[in-house]
């Protein structure tokens, strides 16, 4: 999977994902559980914005010397024995781990939860190579068991399905037999799993930070599967986005909090991992080899530029748990592996904006995104600035809104031309309109009353109205 | 032996470039951190009010705790595992449990009970692995507890294979009283502390949270994924 997702344009994908009512109940019913988790998670603390305001110096701090504390991770990386790949764009990146594939003569591959993977189409890479992929992290489990159903949301990647579905998909692909209780649905997929760990040539995983001073990196899980992915095959490859890194340990835990807590509400999440280089001499689990492959693929474009905040981003999905965008039309909408508010700002970054134009307009431009992230990304003005630069310099602002413009200009240029149009208005509308309201608009109507009502005109214009008004009328 | 690095100078010339400066080529000190809010958590809090703290915290994350006095410690972690089912245990090499009383239970009364105990042996190899994978029972010794989040931290080295505390269905981790912090803070001070004092790190540190879970199926949390489907952890009175 690349990190654009289906073949749908956003429209049909938007109204496929408002005619789900079991995917917006399932979007609606985690907005509320995992919201309230957190902001009792962040209200305990007392002084939350303190804390945000830390994480955002330590990620400004970090954008700053990039190069500087990259250079410092891999230089620490080897001293421990592991191998650094830069890689600057996604074929690099998986072009690399293809070349280890291969010497390795891999047949096996487990991989914890990794977007960054997604992103350079890893997977379809691999399997390309004839080498059975197996995801292991429960959600993206699920997913991949269903034909690669793209996942919909950054943490709870398999959101919008029900646990009947995830009964019958186990059910035609792996012979499962019990019921659709998520406890037996877990335990099945615990056992079919533990023998791929156990088996599988290569672990790759993901990184939420490295650490630069002693070349470490830190998982963040639930389920334990990292753990087991790093542990058991004697190669492992982990795929960092150049930018998740901090200087030491000590920064590192504050952004683990801060993911945490943002993320699921949890105080710590079960399972945190600080690796460093291979395995020692004498140890036995753990891989004989590692890899390290730190990837650009056109984040640095976005740095040192109007953007470059959204660098900041540590991928809890707290402004995704937020917006009432996302709520609506949910995660398969955005047509990217990155939904919800983050996912606008960043797939067209990443992605372009002949892809990506719609998403800067998913939004109320609320500001709710703003105010939850972790490490205050300005979120909001962020899409504001990419809707400045979709207008005014790409051209490119939703043809709708272009022909209602252009509309409305040719008609408020000429005061006859506005005399007139105010003034057939409500005949126009007539058909279209029951009782004071529109639910079927015609033209460029028709967006807007597709989702609401547009209130009809009225039959007495203000100019009207304020003439009789002067006659002595009301 | 030294790893390779591989296209580093292009990459990060790159990024300078964009952050329109040249390389940096010189030390970059860590700015004095204008926010700490972290060194407030718990400030000040003494042993037994992190236990309390910790008690507290556990009954949030699935976790049972027990509390003992360094000679009740053998009958309590003989409980523990009786709840569990019994053997087979696989533990860490480590002097600790001799020296804290457990060699009667662990070498003699156990094995008595045809109870099989497994003690990591890096010699063995493969095998230890094996013997966790069919364990009902790992048990670990924390190094540093966090009384915020209920976490254990564990530092792998040849005696204390990673996977004791990841492959058996359920899981103990021994807790020295003394070993409680506030959070995971002072966690991550004392980690560096090491690395600074002497030039290394474990190459796998574990912070633990409990037992293993999932909330990916409809958001219902399932308690057992792919590590420990329980766990516990005695807290040893040893102050």
């Amino acid at each position: 999977m690349a990190m654009k997702i289906g073949t749908d344009q956003f429209k049909e994908r938007v109204d496929k994902g408002i005619h789900n009512s079991f995917m917006r109940g399932a979007v609606a019913g985690a907005q509320d559980g995992m919201g309230i988790k957190r902001r009792l998670a962040t209200e305990e603390l007392g002084n939350w914005e303190d804390w945000r305001s830390h994480g955002e110096e330590i990620r400004q701090h970090v954008l700053k010397y990039l190069d500087y504390y990259l250079e410092q991770l891999s230089e620490n990386v080897a001293k421990r024995g592991g191998h650094v790949f830069f890689a600057q764009t996604k074929e690099e990146a998986s072009g690399y781990i293809r070349s280890i594939v291969q010497k390795k003569n891999a047949k096996k591959i487990v991989k914890s939860k990794s977007m960054v993977t997604e992103e350079i189409s890893l997977n379809a890479v691999l399997e390309k190579e004839g080498c059975e992929v197996i995801e292991t992290d429960l959600g993206e489990y699920i997913l991949q068991v269903d034909d690669h159903d793209p996942p919909s949301h950054i943490v709870v990647p398999a959101l919008h399905k029900n646990k009947e579905q995830i009964r019958d998909v186990f059910k035609e692909k792996l012979g499962y037999t019990k019921t659709s209780k998520p406890e037996e649905l877990a335990a099945h997929a615990r056992e079919m799993l533990r023998k791929e760990y156990l088996s599988a040539d290569i672990g790759i995983t993901g990184c939420n930070f490295a650490i630069a001073e002693t070349g470490s990196f830190s998982l963040v899980t639930n389920e334990g599967n990292a753990d087991l992915v790093t542990a058991l095959p004697k190669t492992q490859i982990t795929v960092m986005g150049m930018e998740r890194i901090v200087p030491t340990f000590e920064e590192m835990e504050v952004l683990v909090s801060l993911l945490t807590r943002s993320a699921v509400g949890q105080k710590l999440t079960s399972y945190i991992t600080v690796l460093t280089g291979p395995r020692e001499e004498l140890d036995v689990d753990g891989p004989e080899e590692f890899h390290l492959v730190i990837v650009d693929n056109g984040r640095s474009n976005i740095l040192g530029g109007e953007f470059q905040a959204v660098l900041q981003c540590i991928r809890c999905a707290a402004c995704i748990n937020v917006c009432p965008v996302y709520r609506h039309v949910g995660g398969h909408s955005y047509g990217s592996i990155y939904s919800g508010p983050i996912g606008a700002v960043l797939s067209p970054l990443l992605g372009g904006y002949d892809e990506y134009k719609e998403l800067p307009y998913a939004s109320t431009l609320c500001g709710a995104c703003t105010e939850v992230c972790p490490v205050k990304i300005p979120l909001h003005n962020l899409l504001h600035k990419h809707r400045e630069i979709i207008v005014e310099k790409e051209g490119k602002a939703p043809i709708s809104e272009k022909l209602a413009m252009k509309a409305f200009g040719l008609g408020a240029a000429s005061p006859t031309l506005y005399k007139l149009g105010t003034k057939m208005a409500p005949a126009a509308m007539n058909p279209f309109t029951v009782g004071d309201k529109i639910s079927k608009g015609p033209g460029p109507l028709k967006a807007w009353t597709e989702i609401r009502e547009f209130p009809a005109p009225n039959k007495e214009r203000f100019r009207d109205w304020f003439k009789n008004r002067d006659k002595g009328g009301k | 032996m030294s790893g390779m690095i591989q296209n580093r100078e292009k990459f990060l010339n790159q990024i300078a470039s964009r952050l329109d400066r040249p390389r940096i080529t010189g030390l970059v000190e860590r700015p004095k951190w204008a926010f700490q809010p972290q060194q407030e958590v718990l400030k000040d809090a003494s042993q037994d009010e992190l236990l309390e703290v910790l008690t507290e915290q556990c009954k949030k994350i699935h976790t049972n705790l027990y509390t003992t006095e360094l000679e009740e410690l053998p009958a309590t972690l003989d409980e523990v595992v009786t709840s569990y089912g019994g053997g087979p245990i696989v533990t860490w090499k480590d002097a600790r449990f001799s020296k804290w009383g457990l060699d009667q239970l662990m070498k003699k009364d156990w094995p008595k009970q045809s109870i099989d105990v497994y003690e990591w042996d890096y010699t063995k190899g493969e095998e230890n692995i094996a013997k966790a994978e069919q364990a009902n029972v790992g048990i670990t010794i924390s190094e540093i507890t966090l009384a915020e989040s209920g976490t254990v931290v564990l530092f792998s080295d040849e005696n204390k294979g990673r996977t004791i505390s990841f492959l058996p269905a359920t899981y103990i981790a021994l807790i020295p009283k003394s070993s409680l912090v506030p959070r995971i803070t002072q966690a991550a001070q004392k980690m560096r502390e090491i690395y600074q004092k002497t030039g290394h790190v474990a190459s796998c540190i574990n912070f633990i949270t409990g037992p293993s879970n999932s909330a990916d199926i409809e958001l219902n949390l399932v308690v057992g994924v792919h590590g420990p489907i329980k766990a516990s952890y005695i807290v040893i009175n040893d102050l």
